[in-house]
């Protein structure tokens, strides 16, 4: 291994120390229309978290009301709005741009060494469509009258009155912007790693942003299509989906996990990609099983669309493609278990240090872990009949959804924020925010599986009596976690408020491209191009070359 | 480990096929407890074991071994193919329903079910059946997508307009079940339950005959009221003032009803008859046109009934 990691990183620490993209310019406008692929990351980061937020708030509202089996702070109409926003907001709006457009946008150009992303003007483009499209979703909230689940099964949803046209056309919007963020990450991938950057030698982050967006490219059109087909049919009565029209509804739920299938894959690749830089660099190890994690990616995000079937397993689709598609699902917990494996062995024998990213990251196995082993039993034909639309699905997708990609985002966002603000936050308090967010997840959806195997339908507004205690623990989880959720926020932003940026440029120990220019990182990121001489992974290496910087 | 079953799933008072399911259940929790263990045990102990003590640490260089990923490839696919073949067979038994099954045709509307029994008489909102002999329902849809759920049988079949959905069971001893409706409708989603009641072979025969007699000779107020609950307008219309989503049918016979298109009527046979089968035609200030049509699915002395019923509700 070679002694020198990159040639810029002394000459960016003395002579612009306090020059960085955050400072350099400065004004509304100079964000507005920035073209600077962090400034872009960074504004998409606070319009997500305020629309995690709106979320968020729907959901304590929801599980609120759940205290009791009959009316308590809602009437029906209402609570089936609460339910659709908070599943449409948190899909469309959150989870799905979630990693790629915020850490992906900020970290993913200087990981490979390059300036900026392929298409930087596009990259602000796909911003302002995404703001548009969230904008009309706000404006279907405010019209109200959206009762369709998120899902918009029809024909319910080619017949119900409301909101149901603006929120089409709203994920139809947000769909281009997740296909041009696609489209710029792929194009950057293949042609701006710095020298000596081979595709072995990237950041497996790198690895999971490239199935991300290649899954972002070849299924979000389908969601365009399926929603403007649903327009076609409330507009002009053309008969696609529903019955009187001669069209046929189950067709919908086809199209509809065409694109909804391979999008839980869109949201969860990014969140492994995460956790595979924060363990090896929080036990000083380098990964274990490079080359399987990063094809298990690739290969989940091949596989992943070939299971769209098992959405409607009692949907009246034949038994032979159950069975197929039960098969082939069974066949995505293999990669994903071997992620889990190797990640475990690059801990084995690793100096590990438990900073807040690695909390994180370690929450993310343990929930994950039954986020993944709740889908066999959703996988086996028999016992899916059972379960399926009860709360263990709606369990086993929020143990998925928000303790693996979720979770894996917070293990992100600690982990950069000192290249991201230049600024330390106190480790004691992430610490305590971090657990109570674990347990408070815990508590509200572990409850969630014995409700759902005890035979308590989803979307339910009134339920049996039979069911209280059990909803009343999920209600008081949800409340701990709402608790560890904002102590989160008020530890990362307390120290914004501070001048000085004190975090030091690596303060992880990590060994890929951006922990070796300044914090917060500087404009064009790098000064100089960047030569690759050591692996991504290769901590004695980047430590060696370290020293060798301070002492130049 | 019954405890653990007694905790997580319904107790069994159906058939066979529940049990099997249950057994399968168990089978896919134990080897996920045993996979979970060995990854919370394992991160645990290596956080603890290999804590770090100084900074700067040397640690060992290895990075790949292909026995090992083979390894832990291979072993936890064995139990999961295992899990594929038990799941895709006994999915296919609840499947298939005996030829001599009886019969029961199921129409699910917002928000209700109706049966139809095979000597042509409907029913609401509760379903007898006898025990011991196999059941076929043939169930259609007449708006949007519904799901009939018996969690204490471990079935489920969504209930689809313009095409026809089967499912079977048999019901070992008598008893009484709750029916979901598991596929999001709408409003009153949360209210479409029915009662399944397993009968002896006798007590269902005397029941049918009880029932189609009852019928026939019903007062009409009366029938109205039986009709008031099993077409499930109980759902949407209260009978002692309280709003629901519709308006209330407590004295509300001659009383001057004023619409959203700025005309009024007055409550009598007339405006009832075309409530029922034109839901949409005239609907009253505040509320909203939720209502589906019964169009076909009431005959002239049942429309009467309702009327009669709904004469006879004064404060």
């Amino acid at each position: 291994m070679a002694e020198v990691s990159t040639q810029t990183q002394q000459a960016t620490a003395s002579h612009h120390e306090e020059l960085n993209y955050l400072n350099e310019n400065r004004g509304v406008k100079s964000w507005l229309l920035t073209v600077d692929h962090k400034r872009i990351g960074v504004m998409y980061f606070w319009t997500i978290m305020t629309m995690f937020f709106v979320g968020g708030v729907l959901a304590l509202v929801l599980r609120t009301e759940l205290l009791t089996p009959k009316r308590l702070l809602v009437d029906a109409q209402v609570y089936n709005q609460l339910f659709t926003l908070h599943g449409a907001i948190m899909t469309f709006l959150v989870l799905v741009p979630l990693i790629p457009a915020t850490l992906g946008n900020f970290a993913m150009p200087i990981m490979l060494g390059a300036k900026d992303v392929a298409f930087p003007r596009l990259n602000l483009a796909s911003y302002y469509i995404y703001v548009v499209g969230a904008l009309m979703a706000v404006a279907a909230i405010l019209g109200g009258g959206l009762d369709t689940g998120w899902t918009f099964y029809t024909p319910y949803s080619s017949t119900t009155s409301g909101g149901v046209g603006i929120m089409t056309m709203a994920a139809f919007v947000l769909g281009f912007s997740s296909i041009l963020t696609g489209v710029n990450f792929i194009a950057t991938i293949h042609k701006l790693r710095a020298p000596g950057m081979s595709w072995y030698n990237m950041p497996l982050f790198i690895w999971g942003m490239y199935a991300t967006s290649l899954i972002q490219v070849l299924a979000t059109p389908v969601i365009g299509i399926t929603m403007v087909l649903l327009l076609m049919e409330r507009i002009f009565q053309v008969g696609i989906f529903d019955a009187n029209l001669g069209g046929d509804p189950v067709l919908f739920q086809h199209f509809f996990w065409f694109y909804s299938h391979p999008v839980v894959y869109i949201m969860i690749l990014p969140g492994m990609a995460i956790i595979s830089e924060v363990i090896p660099t929080f036990s000083q190890k380098t990964i274990f099983g490079y080359k399987p994690i990063a094809w298990s990616s690739v290969g989940i995000a091949v596989v992943g669309f070939l299971v769209w079937g098992h959405h409607l397993f009692v949907s009246g689709q034949s038994e032979f493609a159950a069975a197929v598609f039960s098969f082939i699902t069974f066949l995505v917990a293999i990669p994903s278990g071997i992620k889990i494996w190797n990640w475990m062995a690059t801990m084995y024998r690793g100096s590990i240090s438990l900073k807040a990213p690695m909390l994180y990251a370690i929450s993310f196995l343990l929930l994950f872990g039954i986020g993944g082993l709740t889908g066999l039993f959703l996988g086996a034909l028999a016992v899916d009949v059972h379960l399926h639309d009860t709360y263990f699905i709606v369990a086993h997708f929020h143990y998925v959804m928000m303790g693996g990609t979720l979770i894996a985002f917070f293990a992100g966002v600690h982990y950069w924020w000192p290249k991201i603000y230049g600024r330390m936050y106190n480790e004691y308090w992430a610490s305590i925010a971090c657990l109570l967010v674990f347990l408070g997840f815990n508590g509200t959806f572990l409850p969630q599986f014995i409700l759902g195997a005890r035979g308590m339908p989803r979307r339910y507004y009134n339920y049996l009596d039979q069911f209280q205690p059990l909803h009343v623990a999920s209600t008081i989880g949800s409340y701990i976690l709402a608790l560890g959720l904002v102590i989160m926020a008020v530890v990362l932003i307390a120290p914004l408020f501070r001048k000085r940026y004190d975090a030091p440029n690596n303060p992880w120990g990590a060994a890929s491209l951006e922990w070796t220019v300044s914090s917060p990182a500087p404009t064009h990121n790098f000064h100089h191009d960047p030569v690759i001489t050591h692996g991504p992974y290769d901590f004695k290496a980047a430590r060696a070359a370290e020293k060798a910087g301070a002492h130049a | 480990m019954n405890w653990l079953r007694s905790i997580i799933m319904p107790e069994i008072q159906g058939w066979q096929h529940a049990r099997d399911v249950d057994d399968l259940f168990m089978f896919i929790l134990y080897v996920s407890i045993i996979l979970y263990a060995i990854i919370a045990i394992g991160v645990g102990y290596f956080v603890w074991k290999y804590r770090r003590r100084r900074e700067n640490e040397v640690t060992p260089d290895f990075s790949h071994n292909t026995m090992l990923e083979i390894v832990w490839t291979v072993i936890p696919t064995i139990p999961i193919l295992v899990m594929f073949f038990w799941g895709f067979s006994t999915y296919m038994h609840a499947r298939v329903a005996p030829a001599d099954a009886l019969e029961i045709k199921v129409v699910a509307r917002k928000w209700g079910w109706d049966f139809t029994y095979p000597n042509g008489m409907t029913f609401g909102q509760e379903m007898h059946v006898p025990a011991g002999r196999p059941v076929k329902l043939l169930m259609i849809s007449q708006d949007v997508i519904h799901d009939f759920y018996v969690p204490d049988f471990r079935i489920k079949q969504d209930v689809v307009p313009n095409r026809y959905s089967t499912i079977w069971f048999e019901a070992e001893g008598p008893g009484e079940h709750v029916v979901f409706c598991a596929e999001y409708c709408g409003l009153d989603h949360s209210n479409m339950l029915a009662k399944l009641v397993v009968d002896t072979e006798d007590q269902y025969q005397q029941w049918l005959e009880r029932k189609a007699e009852e019928v026939m000779n019903m007062p009409l107020p009366e029938l109205g009221k039986l009709l008031y609950v099993s077409k499930g307008c109980n759902s949407c219309h209260s009978v002692d003032g309280s709003r629901i989503q519709g308006p209330s049918f407590l004295g509300i016979w001659g009383q001057t009803h004023r619409f959203t298109d700025g005309t009024s009527a007055v409550v009598d046979e007339d405006y009832v008859r075309e409530s029922v089968l034109q839901p949409a035609a005239k609907i009253v200030t505040g509320y909203e046109p939720v209502m589906p049509s019964f169009q076909g699915l009431l005959r002239e002395r049942e429309i009467q009934a309702l009327a009669e019923y709904i004469k006879s509700l004064q404060p």
